[in-house]
């Protein structure tokens, strides 16, 4: 089944739109032959900064660039600022959100939130309870997924209010860019995303606990160099002048998370963790895990120490939970959602589980605590054999999945061997939330390379833009 | 301010870019003796082996001593660790660890270092290839170090890496004169034979000292000036005593920086004024070897010391 899908560059009815007119004329002046080489000199320079990730279970492929698409994804001024309201509403409710549950839980009184889906949710961390982070934030660093798919309608396809990655991607793809059309940024003006590490820093600084004495001392902690994500830890440890720390640097000396030098223990005050939650304590989580700092949750708890994102904010972007998201906020905001949800069935509940059973070939189904595009479902691209094997899965544990319609995500415009050629995308915008809520204009464009692909996740062959927005 | 393990990641980094090269260096001398003197290959490719610390491993796996099996031991192949393909992937995973530690342009030269190496190291090295094999290492690793020496703050940082290389790189030179401490024995010959001249060549090749040896001495090799020029030549890039007086001067910029003086300034400051004070007659009278052995020994201490002074672990 192929979908009509709006393009944003040139879609079938209205013909080419404005933000792209700059770009476009520019284009038609360029050989073609030319533009293929810069492909190729923008896979060297990728491979050469050891921009890569890793891919679990593939031994030889261990180091995998992700592919990059050298035509920009260009978002005019306009759309920006309406896309920024509803992201900083959505943002500022997810906190109050986490502040709520993990202290008067006011909106389970309510009747608005199931309290069994809390409860019952692995994401929900008990030891939260009554805690509460320096400056009162829970989620620092967010980054929302949002699609498109017309002229006018945005939707939400995911809070990852944990620790969202991509952001070195942003900065390395407008890099990229810059290193090989030069022009092209003296004609068009584009809005820039550079100084994220240096809103970064900030932000955490401003986030510190409130007995930090001088400037904070901050630290990214990443479980390794062999994680998936190890090359974004260090970029970013890098561009904000901080250590880049594993858990075996760490330890508890007189109440406070100090790291090993060469010159003894150093108090930290500050820790953009990269880390799951579970792996963060074995004292208070996962007793095995080598990747924590054992005892860090009694510093967290006597407010010594702020952990970005705090431990337990997984609650607010589980898929569970996602559905109540234009309940939330309401709730908290006193305002209807500025950006909507995607329709979603919750399969736990028996007239929407029948529904989904009954449609599974025009749906999307998901696991609850399923990411990276594992364990999901496509309908409309399955064969009819999948589908019933994934219905038995299905109905065997109803309440693990939730299912949404299939989208005609908006298409943008790749280059390709015939040519341009469109394919689905969709946006990840980086939000920075302390005193103050910052959102960098631009974000992680990712899309699906295959032709009527809908999975733009770069594990399952999805690849990158660099996102324009214009300053117009 | 740095990190026990970011220290101990470069200082690693920095042994295996230098042992990566070594190894090279190494099977390039032996590939010269190969050639010239077919009938003693097998000796000299096992006098390779034992300065390469792999003698034991490649017995295991092989039954002949031929440039070949040598060469694919000591370059390529990934189950000897001290290979130079093992020694690059070594080095590249501990500069990932270190990468905020490192300019652009050092981590670049590394990652394309260890790009270039997997491809041509990949397959079985054709015999003939094997000249441009050895210079195309060399190349890579020269690259390394001028990246390094031409981006790199002066720092603890540089410090560290610099502690890494020169131990190392003392310890190599230690053992490929141990292995061949007898052939400068002056009891043997003091004329040369022949067989002397090839074995002195031999051992100057494997430090890339047989052109600079002739601007320092006569044209002539002779055994006490081989050993002075590897041992205690203050001028010679490879020599013990050039290593240590690096080793002696950033183990003072880290002692001053930090206020705090540890084992291994004692123990490299010993070393270097043994080796100041000494003449080659006084190492000869008291034996080469023996002094070698302690050299090796002592200087495995150093290392030692340093992990633990400077909290790598």
């Amino acid at each position: 089944m192929r979908l009509a899908a709006f393009d944003e560059m040139l879609p079938e009815v209205s013909g080419l739109r404005r933000p792209y007119l700059a770009y476009d004329r520019w284009l038609k002046e360029q050989d073609p032959a030319r533009l293929t080489e810069k492909m190729q000199d923008a896979e060297r320079v990728f491979r050469k900064t050891g921009i890569t990730f890793a891919v679990y279970g593939e031994q030889e492929a261990s180091e995998r660039l992700i592919p990059f698409d050298i035509v920009p994804r260009i978002i005019s001024g306009n759309e920006w600022r309406r896309l920024t309201q509803g992201i900083e509403q959505r943002v500022q409710a997810l906190n109050a959100f986490l502040d709520d549950i993990y202290h008067r839980q006011e909106i389970l009184r309510a009747g608005r939130v199931p309290r069994e889906l809390i409860a019952k949710n692995e994401a929900f961390l008990p030891e939260m309870i009554g805690v509460r982070p320096p400056a009162g934030v829970y989620t620092h660093i967010i980054g929302v997924d949002i699609v498109r798919i017309s002229e006018d309608e945005f939707y939400v396809l995911e809070d990852n209010a944990r620790t969202p990655s991509g952001v070195s991607y942003m900065l390395e793809n407008r890099e990229t860019m810059m290193q090989l059309f030069p022009e092209l940024f003296q004609k068009i003006k584009v809005r820039p995303v550079e100084n994220y590490p240096q809103l970064l820093r900030q932000s955490l600084a401003a986030v510190r606990p409130q007995s930090t004495k001088g400037a904070p001392t901050i630290a990214v902690l990443t479980p390794g160099s062999f994680n998936s994500a190890y090359f974004e830890h260090a970029f970013l440890a890098d561009q904000m002048g901080v250590q880049l720390v594993e858990g075996q640097d760490l330890r508890v000396v007189d109440g406070h998370v100090a790291m090993r030098t060469t010159e003894g223990y150093k108090q930290i005050d500050v820790l953009y963790r990269r880390v799951d939650d579970s792996f963060l304590d074995p004292l208070t989580f996962r007793p095995d895990s080598a990747l924590g700092i054992p005892g860090i949750m009694d510093v967290y708890r006597a407010g010594n120490i702020t952990i970005a994102n705090a431990p337990g904010t997984g609650i607010a972007d589980d898929k569970a939970i996602y559905s109540y998201m234009p309940e939330i906020v309401e709730f908290y905001t006193g305002r209807k959602a500025i950006l909507g949800n995607i329709p979603t069935w919750r399969c736990s509940e028996p007239d929407s589980l029948k529904y989904v059973l009954e449609h599974i070939h025009e749906l999307v189904i998901k696991e609850v605590h399923g990411s990276g595009g594992y364990g999901m479902l496509v309908g409309p691209a399955a064969t009819k054999k999948e589908c019933e094997a994934f219905a038995k899965k299905l109905a065997a544990k109803p309440s693990n999945y939730i299912a949404q319609p299939t989208l005609a995500l908006s298409t943008c415009p790749i280059l390709t061997d015939k040519g341009l050629a469109p394919r689905h995308v969709d946006l990840r915008p980086y939000v920075l939330v302390s005193d103050r809520i910052q959102i960098v204009p631009g974000g992680l464009t990712r899309v699906a390379l295959k032709e009527g692909s809908l999975v733009v996740n770069s594990s399952q062959g999805g690849g990158t833009k660099d996102t324009w927005v214009l300053d117009d | 301010m740095l990190l026990g393990r970011t220290a101990n990641g470069l200082y690693w980094m920095n042994r295996y870019i230098e042992r990566a090269e070594n190894m090279a260096r190494l099977v390039d001398a032996g590939l010269r003796m190969a050639l010239t003197r077919t009938q003693s290959a097998s000796e000299e490719w096992n006098s390779v082996l034992l300065s390469a610390g792999a003698d034991v491993a490649f017995k295991q796996k092989y039954s002949d001593y031929t440039a070949a099996n040598v060469a694919d031991f000591l370059l390529r192949d990934t189950s000897n660790p001290s290979s130079t393909m093992s020694s690059i992937e070594t080095a590249r995973n501990n500069a990932r660890m270190v990468r905020t530690a490192l300019t652009r342009e050092t981590w670049e030269s590394i990652n394309e270092a260890w790009m270039a190496l997997k491809r041509m190291l990949a397959k079985p090295i054709d015999e003939r290839d094997l000249p441009t094999v050895l210079d195309a290492i060399k190349r890579e690793t020269a690259l390394i170090r001028g990246s390094f020496y031409g981006t790199m703050l002066r720092n603890e940082i540089f410090d560290f890496s610099q502690l890494g290389t020169y131990v190392e790189r003392a310890d190599n030179t230690a053992r490929i004169l141990d292995v061949k401490y007898y052939v400068l024995l002056p009891s043997i010959s003091w004329v040369g034979s022949t067989l002397d001249n090839y074995q002195w060549e031999s051992i100057l090749r494997s430090v890339s000292a047989h052109r600079s040896y002739r601007w320092v001495y006569d044209a002539d090799y002779k055994p006490t000036n081989i050993a002075d020029y590897l041992i205690l030549n203050v001028r010679m890039p490879r020599s013990l005593t050039f290593c240590y007086r690096f080793l002696a001067e950033h183990l003072k910029f880290l002692g001053d920086d930090y206020g705090e003086r540890h084992a291994c300034h004692a123990t490299a400051e010993k070393t270097q004024t043994m080796l100041r004070a000494g003449s080659i007659k006084d190492i000869f009278d008291a034996g080469l070897h023996e002094f070698l052995a302690n050299f090796i020994r002592d200087n495995t201490r150093l290392g030692d010391e340093i992990a633990q002074d400077y909290r790598f672990y």
